[in-house]
């Protein structure tokens, strides 16, 4: 049987509440979100919190909407509202290509974005599709908030820039006009981590890319991105050609490790095929198709 | 700062942290008491209040014999705290059923064989009830792609789609297994 370690439990009433409480309890209080990805990890002592600080009743991080020409994403939203949002599919399909193949329907129902994106699992599909969107995280700590680029939170596997007393409130997308963005994952079973995935964002200035953004996920691809990708299309034709070399020059970046989801030279196949189909159907969608 | 209980938290038998007090709603009956704060509400409802219809089975959130719905919501209840149910609804297998009438979900899997071993059979009916709740006339891949996190071993499936399909008929659906209203629901 499977089950946590003994732990304290607090239950925050507002976003100033959570942050008194981690305030309180110090570098070994952990937020408690969906906990799908942390009561796990604590039923096998790979965390051991001391103190879990509960925000599920702050409903007022529980949103997604169009402000500002931005798409804010409350760090509760669980992966099904998401999945569910108009908005977020009419702006940013990619991010509907990634939840539908994230876990299941029944563990996207409490599971959450923000809960996904602080356990940084090198594995994990959200992280590459803000990246490739080149989104940007609220975080709130005791001296206010601060935000940082999608590409500058993951410090490591499992490790991101929120410091002690500080979590997690927002995702904001910039929208931009003429783009197109998807998501592919090829994974050994439905439901499961991905052997590799890649999502790619797209901006046209009439058949050239003006500007371009790809994630690439459980490669190991600093900050699930591919910055040498991007600069190559910046100003390049919006052909297959340049989806094929841009896939090339993906897969040369990133440095995947064998393990039991498959060897090294795969995932890199993996970097190179799926950031080319990322790509074209991405193309699509900022042509309207 | 580690204290003492917090260090050994894994290997020792000792005291738990501070009990924290609940009042959770499950079909329909309110609980209130004191649980451990890492319990959880697959063993709350199984050990403590008895219910042993929901089953404990892979301990990952993979299998999904343990889901219930929280509030309006099918959840993997291997991967909820106890704690946080705490002033929601729960609804298991249990609940299924109003005034001696079986949920048409349940009659669909007895009458379509359904079941095997009756394992996963709980979890895979609150889930069909909720997709039907949702999308009253699923096709058969719609109910694939909803029962997709949970794993049967018996039946190859089809049995299952056919059960649900036939809750979903005029005969089996009649609209009468909408828990959203359910005794208790003034969430």
């Amino acid at each position: 049987m499977q089950v946590p370690a003994h732990v304290e439990y607090e239950r925050a009433s507002s976003v100033a509440h959570a942050l008194s409480l981690l305030a309180r309890y110090g570098p070994e209080a952990r937020i408690l979100a969906g906990g799908h990805s942390l009561i796990p990890m604590m039923k096998l002592r790979l965390a051991q919190p001391e103190t879990l600080i509960d925000i599920n009743g702050l409903s007022e991080l529980s949103y997604i909407e169009m402000t500002g020409g931005e798409l804010r994403i409350g760090t509760l939203t669980r992966h099904a509202q998401l999945l569910d949002s108009a908005a977020a599919g009419e702006h940013f399909p990619i991010l509907h290509d990634a939840e539908k193949v994230i876990a299941d329907p029944v563990v996207r129902n409490w599971g959450t974005v923000g809960g996904s994106l602080c356990q940084a699992d090198p594995s994990e599909d959200l992280s590459a599709a803000f990246a490739a969107l080149k989104a940007s995280m609220v975080i709130c700590g005791p001296d206010g908030s601060r935000t940082v680029s999608a590409r500058e939170f993951h410090t490591g596997p499992y490790e991101t820039v929120i410091a002690a007393g500080e979590m997690l409130t927002e995702i904001r997308i910039p929208a931009r006009p003429g783009g197109g963005s998807a998501y592919e994952k090829v994974g050994r079973r439905v439901g499961d981590w991905p052997v590799g995935a890649a999502g790619a964002a797209i901006w046209l200035d009439g058949d050239v890319v003006a500007d371009a953004g790809i994630g690439l996920t459980a490669v190991g691809a600093h900050q699930f991105a591919a910055p040498e990708a991007e600069e190559f299309l910046r100003g390049a034709p919006a052909t297959e050609e340049s989806f094929a070399r841009a896939g090339e020059i993906a897969a040369e970046h990133c440095r995947p490790a064998s393990d039991q989801r498959g060897p090294a030279d795969y995932k890199r196949h993996l970097a190179h095929e799926l950031t080319a189909r990322a790509l074209r159907r991405a193309l699509r969608r900022a042509r309207g198709g | 700062m580690s204290s003492p209980r917090a260090r050994c938290a894994g290997h020792c038998a000792g005291p738990g942290a501070a009990d924290v007090q609940i009042t959770v709603t499950v079909n329909g009956s309110a609980f209130t008491g004191d649980v451990e704060p890492r319990l959880l509400l697959i063993h709350f409802l199984r050990d403590h209040l008895g219910l042993t219809g929901s089953h404990w089975g892979c301990d990952t959130s993979n299998c999904g014999a343990c889901v219930v719905w929280l509030d309006e919501t099918p959840v993997k209840s291997c991967t909820v705290l106890t704690a946080m149910a705490d002033g929601h609804r729960v609804l298991t297998v249990e609940g299924l059923e109003r005034g001696g009438r079986l949920d048409p979900v349940q009659e669909g899997f007895a009458r379509c064989h359904g079941l095997q071993c009756g394992f996963c059979t709980p979890g895979m009916m609150l889930t069909a009830r909720w997709l039907l709740d949702h999308n009253p006339d699923p096709s058969p891949d719609e109910i694939r792609e909803a029962l997709s996190g949970q794993v049967c071993r018996c039946t190859g499936y089809e049995n299952i789609v056919r059960a649900v399909r036939w809750a979903a008929q005029p005969q089996g659906g009649d609209g009468h297994g909408d828990h959203r209203s359910a005794p208790g629901g003034s969430q």
